[in-house]
């Protein structure tokens, strides 16, 4: 039986895990328990700083004390990061300031809070910024390790977690995750399946079914989007000819933006992108909501056969 | 770091002259803003910032955020006064590859703390600055000078309701009040009532002074350094005149983000008594 977990605990879990380093602060805007900085808070309470429901004044914050020579995690709803994009903007990333943001529930796959909580711009908004490293990791043991790496990166970064569980992929392979490198999880010769967050899982289950179609496909968790893994991708293009990104986010400025990026110069292949249709969510059940978006796992293999098709 | 009245109205005085001049020479800038606030900058630097020029980076400094970061030129006139940076830097303003970029930039002036230009972002950063100081169990302080107009920015208010909830009596800001914003004057742009209400209520030290008078501005330097309430974090409300020091410049809204022209530099380096009528 896969053991089922979420994102975000993995991310509460490494601040506890760093919490041995005296440089390590963590800051948070009233949803310490729901993005998991709450355990950090309860063992480090001196180094955790409440800004309130104050997402602007906690980016910045962050800055002051990363310019100081402190390692800040600020964490708080994906949504709500997007309300301190300015302040990432001009007071994290231009001054290329070590502040490591976190945003929670993020994705459509939130679930029944519906359209509000739902961030599905997050990835592409942070892209954009010179200096930021982005990450989505699809399980509790990669996000994690991911976490865990981020003192050592010494500029800033945007990590999304999810709310809900999703199956754990990397038990005992947490030497294999390495930020900026994206992981092989199957490999097939016909189509390279490129997922992140959520749409990992869903996009093995999608590679099971075209295997029992006779369609051999590669699957990548291509956790960090930002620097994107071009060497990897360069390889899997050449190796199946056709490719499809998976991502619970808008198809505009995501993954699969990231990816056309990358080949549009290097190694060109037929590209398929999954992704919520340029469209805001609803209320909903995880999994409703990834068959509603048009991301399950069903249309990541469509989107396979249709990339083959495009060869 | 004792300096007499008189001596630090000669620093503001030649401040004010490479602030005209720097708006001058690039046709570009915001001299209202920084002729407003340099009297106090030039008391702040002189007397009280503990802070090494030739060691800009030293860990234990005072910090200070120029949170009006476009009022460059007047920072850059006092950094340039204690020897942070070079009087021939200051010819960098606004020119390309010049340490003196059009706002303050931490990542090419040596001497600032915070890459600002974007209002209402300051006093965060220095909430954090003091936070940071807290921790090291450091008496450094950290400095925040603001604008009025900013004071429109919510964030600002976000962070002055966080930094009295934590009891920063390390943080110390400096209001110039000079009624004066980009498109016209605040009270037409937005009616900000009772300012010192305000901060008092948001559980702030306050006082109130004349923001060109020396004697005051020292008292009010004073004030923040040693606030009734030394756990709450403090704010010194200086009445300032837009453009003070330059005639023509005075409450005039044009002049906040416009360059002299050849006859009117002429006149201001008059006024400032660097060359005779």
């Amino acid at each position: 039986m896969t053991r089922m977990a979420a994102t975000r605990d993995g991310y509460g879990q490494a601040l506890l895990d760093l919490g041995s380093n005296e440089k390590v602060v963590v800051l948070e805007a009233d949803l310490g328990k729901s993005t998991k900085s709450l355990h950090f808070r309860k063992a480090y309470p001196d180094r955790t700083i409440s800004c309130g429901i104050g997402e602007q004044n906690m980016l910045l914050v962050a800055a002051g004390m990363a310019a100081s020579g402190y390692i800040p995690f600020a964490s708080t709803f994906a949504i709500f990061t997007e309300r301190a994009f300015e302040q990432m903007r001009n007071g994290v990333a231009r001054p290329n300031l070590a502040v490591h943001l976190c945003g929670s529930h993020g994705g459509t796959h939130t679930g029944t809070d519906g359209s509000s909580a739902q961030s599905i711009e997050d990835l592409a908004i942070f892209r954009t910024l010179p200096n930021v490293v982005v990450m989505h990791p699809c399980d509790d043991v990669s996000t994690r390790i991911l976490t865990i790496q981020l003192p050592e990166l010494g500029k800033p970064s945007y990590m999304r977690t999810a709310r809900n569980k999703t199956p754990v992929l990397y038990d005992g392979r947490e030497d294999e995750i390495k930020i900026g490198k994206g992981i092989i999880l199957k490999e097939g010769n016909d189509v390279a399946i490129i997922a992140c967050g959520v749409l990992v899982s869903e996009s093995l289950k999608a590679a099971e079914a075209l295997e029992a179609e006779g369609i051999h496909a590669t699957v990548v968790d291509m956790h960090t989007l930002k620097p994107i893994d071009g060497e990897l991708i360069d390889k899997i293009s050449a190796q199946c000819g056709a490719l499809v990104t998976a991502e619970d986010h808008n198809v505009i400025g995501g993954l699969g933006s990231a990816v056309a990026e990358h080949i549009v110069g290097n190694t060109f292949a037929p590209l398929e992108i999954v992704g919520v249709p340029d469209r805001f969510g609803e209320s909903g059940q995880a999994d409703e909501m990834l068959e509603v978006m048009q991301i399950s796992a069903h249309y990541i293999a469509l989107a396979a056969k249709k990339a083959i098709s495009r060869k | 770091m004792s300096k007499s009245i008189s001596e630090l109205e000669e620093i503001a005085r030649k401040c004010r002259v490479e602030i005209v001049k720097m708006v001058y020479r690039s046709q570009a800038g915001h001299p209202g803003g920084s002729l407003s606030e340099i009297d106090l900058l030039a008391a702040l630097y002189a007397t009280r910032l503990r802070v090494r020029p030739d060691e800009p980076k030293w860990g234990d400094r005072d910090r200070f955020i120029l949170s009006k970061g476009h009022a460059s030129p007047g920072m850059y006139s006092i950094l340039a006064e204690m020897g942070f940076i070079s009087h021939e830097d200051l010819k960098s303003y606004r020119v390309l590859g010049g340490v003196c970029q059009g706002h303050v930039d931490m990542k090419w002036c040596p001497g600032v703390d915070f890459s600002a230009g974007s209002l209402g972002m300051g006093l965060s950063f220095g909430m954090g600055c003091a936070t940071a100081a807290r921790l090291d169990k450091s008496d450094r302080r950290a400095f925040v000078m603001i604008g009025d107009g900013e004071m429109q920015e919510g964030s600002v208010w976000e962070a002055a309701m966080a930094a009295a909830h934590h009891e920063l009596g390390n943080l110390k800001v400096i209001l110039d009040r000079n009624r004066i914003q980009n498109d016209d004057f605040c009270e037409v742009q937005m009616r900000m009532f009772d300012i010192p209400a305000k901060w008092k209520a948001f559980g702030w030290n306050v006082k109130e002074i004349d923001g060109h008078n020396m004697t005051e501005i020292m008292e009010g330097l004073d004030f923040l350094e040693a606030p009734e309430n030394s756990n709450g974090p403090s704010i010194l409300i200086a009445h300032t005149i837009k453009g003070a020091g330059i005639s023509y410049m005075e409450n005039n809204p044009s002049f906040h983000g416009a360059a002299p022209n050849d006859e009117q530099f002429h006149q201001a380096m008059i006024e400032l008594g660097e060359v005779e009528a």
